[in-house]
């Protein structure tokens, strides 16, 4: 039926459940309790990742089209499947949350104390949504996990999050409910016109140009909140000041390239003429959002909230790679978000060590941990480095692809880009100066420890992710270079045809 | 006109009218203690329901009583569901009124009398049969909303929805009489057949039709006829509040959609936009005015308002499409909310019967699977995926995209989540908030009612072909 021979994605997505299950069975007193559901969360998280590394294995690389699709009817007469496969560009994504999983679950093992077995079993459903979201190919099942996401995302903000906890969660949940209803107008107009809602018709069929311009305003709605682009990114910084550290690295790592996958699935492909058409007021968001949030990151004094900031600046980035539709914009655009799901998952890691320690993330409140903590000022400096887009770092490549792309659509657009390289050197240096170097001035910190065995064990796996990427970044662009090669020359051809016919016209 | 008399077509409902009075005689004759009794004819009466259930299953389709009575498809879905409905409104009664000291039989008999009356409201097809069973619901209802005789609350909503529905009834029967008057028929399908002229479409008939729909939007509470619902769901025992959320709502929606959708199918352009604005007007007010409430009650009786102008999405949109939505969305709604009674009918602590939301607070800590099954029922409402409230709103929302009504489906996904506020707020208050002292250990007939609408509510995804097949059947049998 498919490369692997059974319904892997299925399984991908279905086995986090099986891990709930367990973890409800579990009786006893309260450490029993959590010491169990610890453990099993761990256990199912890392089998589900070493199941998706056969995707890694058997990925034809050579074809744009899905594959290791799964097919069950679920509402044949109006066809819409439960229809499952990967392409070029989800396929990574998958692997991505996978990976980051286990090390979220490793991270909140002494940090969660309150309702352990409840975080973890949010934490597996959060999974399964989100692994979802990314296999599915069929628009009313990616519809269900885009949206399922919110249930246990809300739930772990709001119950183990910090003082603003409530407003916080509040504002996540509304500001992407807001977005994804107006999809949901769109997933039913496209829907009606096609009689499908697969993927690969939907690819297929033509939407008129008016109609185009009305659907690309709906995903905007719901994809910009998700990024998150200038100006609806405000309920970013909330979210992750409020989240618990692994909910922050999840909401980095993962959530916020929901948005970015969406225009890569549903806005570019299938709108062709209105992306064109909208490229350039995108354009101005993301350098808006580029330099502003950038200027906004060097003003903050709360570590998570300035890791925030600079999240969506390089979402900017990446939206800008998107819609300039040629391949290294794309490619470029596809690897920033692999490479800062990787980086400012870390980052949030990072400083989720400290916080772990001295229970505040206020910058000042820090110096001089450098000569206390060598592990982790190495560990810092090398994830500060690849956010800055140091050559040799995962994130170098994405943002060197990305400004190419640019300067073949805009000279001005490349120079706004790349100024966002710039100050996102300056913040982070000067973040990384503040809290690392100096004199301790603060007793508490004379005596803080440096990284346990097991936050080791949490970080090794990203070191080792984040210099792969930037030493040998076509180990992972292969995976989509043929499918962003296929997108490329089906976006031209559209364009120009419609120009054709503009021609023929007149 | 049919002919054909065919009384066999309303055995259901002959069997239900003489159970209700052989569970009368063995109430009234009954030596046991009053509690015993009643639980007696509750188990009685669930088993009518079983059977009723079946001989719905069983029984053929057709016209009889000489074209007064139908039973088609649609007839069959609309009173499996409202018997649902019913039976989850005696189960859940089961534990509360003996706790309120209102465990009398009349209860049961009273919701049995009722359903009958509905039953005759999904299948009527002339304005006879219709008149005759609203009356019927609806005077077993007033009586059931001051069951508990001795509460002041419970006899101001009895007799507030008496008077407000005796005034709603009025104005059903006038409208009823105009198009009489007018078009010189009481039945549905010479009616609709007539209409199909234009020149029978007279300004009389019009305003007839107007009266008729105020009536029958006042027992589906949509606005601006959702007054009374506030004050009678707060003040009536729970149970009866679920069973008025519920089983009658459905009966009314059957009604208002054979009415409209079949009889005055032909008169499209005439109702459409009054049901558009009633359908915005519901989910604005439903969602608005519930932020605002402290009693869990009250924020049920808004949050049905809302509902009812979601379903009233697929109505306004006049296709075949559209009714399918109404039927799923329905569906949804009588599971879900008969589980968040459950759930609020369970909160009860030393003894004392608590509604204020605040009650709630840090619930995940004490009552880890109520909480669950709230929140399941919250998200649900909230129109959340994979919850079944999602797929109801799924296909009455593609109704109104399929008819072109952009604006309506605009407005009604953006209500949705204004709506969502609520929702969340009170999981917030379940999960995020500080403990109280725990809930009283939950009787099992709650908790058997949690369970099976918790189950339907959060797996209907994985298998909604049944549903959707069997309502699109039904929408088919109104509209071909």
């Amino acid at each position: 039926m498919n490369a692997a021979g059974f319904p892997l994605l299925s399984l991908l997505t279905w086995l986090p459940l099986v891990g709930c299950v367990v973890i409800m069975a579990v009786r006893g007193d309260e450490e029993t309790v959590a010491s169990n559901a610890r453990w099993t969360a761990l256990w199912t998280s890392l089998i589900v990742f070493v199941l998706s590394l056969i995707l890694w294995v058997k990925f034809d690389k050579s074809t744009a089209d899905f594959q290791f699709v799964e097919n069950l009817a679920w509402l044949p007469q109006y066809g819409v499947n439960y229809r499952m496969g990967v392409d070029g560009i989800s396929v990574l994504f998958i692997l991505l949350s996978t990976a980051l999983t286990p090390l979220c679950i490793l991270a909140s093992w002494e940090s969660i104390q309150k309702n352990v077995r409840e975080f973890m079993l949010s934490f597996l459903i959060l999974e399964t949504t989100m692994v979802g979201m990314f296999a599915a190919a069929d628009f009313v099942v990616f519809y269900m996990f885009f949206e399922a996401v919110l249930i246990p995302m809300y739930l772990i903000i709001g119950v183990w999050g910090g003082p603003r906890r409530v407003y916080a969660a509040f504002k996540f949940f509304l500001y992407t409910l807001t977005g994804s209803v107006l999809m949901l107008l769109a997933l039913l107009f496209m829907w009606r016109v096609a009689g499908s809602t697969d993927f690969a018709v939907l690819l297929k069929t033509q939407f008129a140009p008016a109609a185009q311009t009305w659907l690309f305003l709906a995903f905007f709605a719901s994809f910009a909140v998700k990024v998150p682009m200038w100006p609806v990114h405000t309920w970013l910084p909330d979210a992750h000041v409020e989240a618990p550290t692994a909910g922050s690295v999840i909401l980095a790592g993962v959530l916020l390239k929901m948005g970015a996958y969406g225009f890569l699935r549903f806005s570019v492909p299938m709108l062709p003429q209105a992306s064109a058409y909208f490229a350039p007021m995108i354009f101005t968001l993301s350098v808006v959002a580029v330099i502003y949030t950038s200027l906004v990151a060097l003003a903050q004094e709360d570590m998570k909230k300035l890791i925030a900031y600079s999240s969506v600046a390089h979402m900017g980035m990446v939206t800008i790679g998107i819609f300039t539709f040629n391949v290294q914009g794309i490619q470029g655009a596809l690897f920033q978000m692999l490479s800062h799901g990787v980086v400012s998952g870390a980052l949030f890691l990072v400083v989720g060590v400290v916080y772990d320690r001295i229970h505040s993330r206020e910058i000042a409140r820090y110096g001089g941990l450098a000569d206390r903590m060598p592990k982790y000022a190495l560990v810092f400096m090398l994830f500060a480095m690849a956010s800055v887009g140091l050559p040799g770092t995962a994130g170098f490549v994405g943002e060197f692809l990305v400004i190419l792309g640019a300067t073949k659509v805009n000279f001005w657009l490349a120079i706004l880009a790349a100024t966002g390289m710039v100050l996102g050197a300056a913040y982070t240096l000067y973040l990384y100066r503040r809290v690392m170097f100096g004199s301790i001035t603060r007793d508490d910190l004379r005596g803080i420890l440096d990284l346990s065995p097991r936050e080791v064990a949490v970080f090794a796996p990203l070191v080792v992710l984040t210099l792969w990427m930037g030493v040998y970044p076509s180990s992972f662009t292969s995976f989509f270079e043929a499918t962003v090669a296929q997108m490329v020359k089906t976006h031209t051809a559209a364009i120009s045809g419609a120009v054709q016919i503009a021609a023929g016209v007149r | 006109m049919n002919a054909a008399f065919n009384w066999t077509l309303a055995l259901p409902e002959i069997w239900l009218a003489c159970a209700a009075m052989a569970i009368l005689v063995i109430g009234v004759l009954s030596r046991a203690e009053a509690t015993v009794t009643a639980t007696l004819c509750s188990m009685f009466t669930l088993g009518a329901f079983l059977i009723a259930a079946m001989l719905v299953l069983m029984g053929g389709a057709g016209v009889g009583y000489k074209g007064q009575f139908t039973v088609d498809a649609f007839a069959v879905f609309m009173k499996l569901l409202l018997m649902a409905g019913a039976a989850y409104a005696v189960i859940l009664s089961l534990d509360y009124n003996r706790h309120a000291g209102i465990a009398r039989f009349e209860y049961p008999i009273l919701i049995l009398l009722s359903v009958t009356g509905m039953m005759v409201m999904t299948s009527a097809s002339s304005m006879m049969t219709l008149y005759l069973g609203l009356e019927l619901q609806s005077l077993a209802l007033y009586v059931l909303a001051s069951f508990a005789r001795d509460d002041l609350r419970s006899s101001e909503a009895g007799l507030k929805y008496f008077v407000l529905g005796a005034l709603a009834s009025g104005l059903l029967l006038y409208g009823m009489s105009l198009v009489y008057g007018f078009s010189g028929t009481t039945d549905f399908a010479a009616l609709a057949t007539a209409l199909k002229n234009p020149a029978a479409v007279s300004p009389g008939l019009v305003v007839g039709l107007v009266f008729m729909l105020c009536g029958l939007l006042f027992k589906i509470s949509a606005v601006p006829f959702h007054m009374w619902t506030p004050d009678v769901y707060e003040g009536s025992p729970t149970p009866v509040a679920n069973f008025m959320a519920t089983a009658p709502k459905v009966a009314a929606i059957a009604l208002l959609l054979r009415v409209m959708g079949f009889m005055f199918g032909g008169l499209v352009a005439q109702w459409q936009l009054l049901v558009v604005i009633v359908s915005i007007a519901s989910m604005v007010l439903g969602s608005l005015a519930a932020i605002g409430q402290t009693n869990i009650k009250r924020l049920m009786a808004y949050s049905s308002i809302g509902h009812m102008g979601y379903a009233l999405i697929g109505l306004a949109a006049g296709t075949a499409d559209g009714l399918r939505g109404v039927l799923i969305y329905m569906a949804t709604y009588v599971f879900m909310n008969a589980g968040a009674f459950a759930c609020i009918i369970a909160m009860r602590r030393k003894g004392k019967q608590l509604e204020q939301i605040d009650d709630l607070r840090g619930l995940a800590q004490t009552d880890r699977a109520l909480a669950l099954f709230m929140a399941i029922f919250m998200f649900s409402m909230a129109g959340i995926p994979p919850m079944a409230g999602f797929i109801g709103k799924l296909y009455v929302f593609l109704a109104a995209v399929q008819a072109g009504m952009w604006t309506l489906a605009t407005i009604g996904v953006l209500t949705s989540v204004i709506g969502a506020y609520y929702y969340l707020r009170i999981i917030k208050v379940m999960y995020f908030d500080d403990a109280q002292p725990a809930f009283d250990a939950r009787p099992a007939s709650l908790s058997f009612v949690a369970w099976t609408t918790a189950l339907v509510t959060t797996f209907f995804f994985i298998v909604p072909a049944p549903i959707v097949t069997a309502a699109e059947a039904a929408a088919k049998a109104l509209i071909r």
